[in-house]
């Protein structure tokens, strides 16, 4: 308390507020944690995007080496988590766009938003895979 | 010579009138994004059979050209706003925040432009 001077090079640590790690996950934490984790993703898979369509621009060689990539295991598996992850973070984007007008807030409320965004994002995703297979002729 | 007080100088200018500017433009793009993103799936969900000439035609047509530059624009802006709250959340060393939000800033201008150029290169190059 009397020496200031110290205090003032070398900041009190000041007791912080409980972490993570202190509370019992629940849903609505995991989704509020998921939608950060998917919009990361999506954040990086945008260089995907860029890929494909320099790819195009460049020339069909580029391109076929692409679409090669993407129709290994591998790359099919990242393609669809970025499906997943597109339609999970456009699901929990709409939600709070919903809290933005100060509705559904209710316990409730927010526990079915939680698993509608949690359902919804992944039969969105399945949806657009089953409808592609089919376009493509694979199923 | 002024004789004002610091806090003089500030007290009158009134805010800088850009409190809400974050929030808002992260909500104006996540809704224009809903509508972009939609349409970008279901036109690759088009092209999957497409060979490579016919997905240069699809992508060169005006409209959806139009579509990819504006989804293109709405999504690294918003991309970059997302990422900036992450990392001014998460980095509290003040030297290595900046580096990273002005990371942030490159990668959001060098991921739109390259598939801006790349949809202008096959809509007018050869």
């Amino acid at each position: 308390m009397a020496d200031v001077s110290s205090s003032a090079s070398q900041p009190k640590k000041r007791p912080l507020s409980p972490h993570l790690q202190i509370y019992k996950p629940m849903l609505t934490m995991m989704m509020s944690i998921m939608h950060r984790v998917t919009g990361v993703a999506l954040y990086f898979g945008s260089l995907l995007l860029a890929w494909v369509l320099i790819a195009l621009a460049t020339g069909p060689e580029h391109f076929a080496y692409a679409r090669d990539l993407a129709e290994t295991w591998f790359g099919q598996l990242v393609l669809f988590g970025y499906t997943w992850a597109l339609f999970h973070h456009m699901l929990g984007g709409i939600r709070h766009l919903v809290w933005d007008t100060g509705r559904g807030f209710h316990l409730n409320t927010v526990e079915w938003f939680a698993r509608l965004t949690l359902i919804g994002g992944l039969g969105l995703a399945v949806l657009t895979w089953v409808i592609g297979y089919n376009m493509v002729g694979a199923l | 010579m002024d004789m004002r007080t610091p806090l003089s100088k500030v007290r009158g200018l009134g805010s800088a009138k850009e409190g809400a500017d974050h929030f808002w433009q992260q909500r104006l793009t996540a809704v224009a994004n809903i509508i972009l993103t939609l349409f970008l799936v279901v036109m690759i969900v088009n092209m999957l059979s497409a060979d490579y000439s016919t997905i240069r035609e699809y992508i060169a047509s005006p409209l959806v050209a139009v579509g990819i530059i504006l989804l293109v624009i709405s999504s690294t802006f918003h991309m970059r706003l997302g990422m900036q709250v992450v990392i001014e959340d998460y980095i509290h060393a003040e030297g290595t925040k900046i580096i990273l939000l002005m990371l942030n800033t490159f990668f959001s201008i060098f991921i739109g432009l390259a598939c801006i150029f790349a949809v202008f290169k096959i809509s007018f190059g050869a």
